[in-house]
């Protein structure tokens, strides 16, 4: 599986990156996770805002953090 | 969000040049209803999460906001400009006193929040 978490270093795209790391490691799946800080590649997704959470290429989340439960869920744990 | 049906009509073509204008005057954003309407998925969720969003269709047929139904994005709010009086036709000479109308609208339906 993998994760991005598009931001460019806000404190709401901190804390994203750290939901997501603590959902994963909770859930113990395996899971490939990566920042993407870059705005011309953030723009490559069409998103309104940041942070945005992107699983497997799909958009899971934009413009809000998203709760360790919420990404629980989208990764199917 | 401002989301404008772009339509090939006059009044399409109005709700463009609104959200445009709209946006150059930081009165919102216009985002791109046809990455919606093409199911891209980072279109569709910004559509979905956004806290603010207004909708504009030309005419009465409604595409923006059937777009957004078969996207499961809910409807916010909206504006029909037909419904303001202004006649749908194919001349795309486009008069500054509807677009002042239909930004006028706009801003109406966003300031009564």
């Amino acid at each position: 599986m993998e994760i991005k978490v598009l931001g460019p270093g806000c404190p709401k795209c901190r804390q994203t990156e750290k939901n997501v790391r603590e959902a994963v490691s909770e859930s113990g799946v395996d899971a490939e996770i990566e920042k993407v800080t870059d705005i011309l590649k953030i723009g490559e997704y069409g998103v309104f805002g940041t942070p945005a959470v992107v699983i497997d290429g799909e958009v899971k989340s934009v413009g809000k953090i998203p709760t360790k439960e919420e990404i629980k869920r989208w990764i199917g744990k | 969000m401002i989301l404008s049906c772009s339509g090939g009509s006059n009044v399409g073509q109005l709700s463009n040049q609104a959200a445009v204008e709209l946006t150059r005057e930081g009165v919102g954003k216009m985002f791109c209803l046809a990455g919606i309407g093409g199911q891209l998925s980072g279109f569709v969720q910004s559509a979905r999460d956004v806290p603010e969003m207004v909708t504009i269709d030309g005419c009465s047929v409604g595409c923006a906001k059937a777009i957004l139904e078969k996207a499961r994005v809910p409807l916010k709010s909206y504006l029909v400009l037909t419904d303001l009086g202004i006649e749908k036709n194919k001349n795309f000479e486009l008069s500054s006193h509807d677009i002042r109308r239909v930004k006028e609208a706009v801003k109406a339906l966003l300031f009564e929040k």
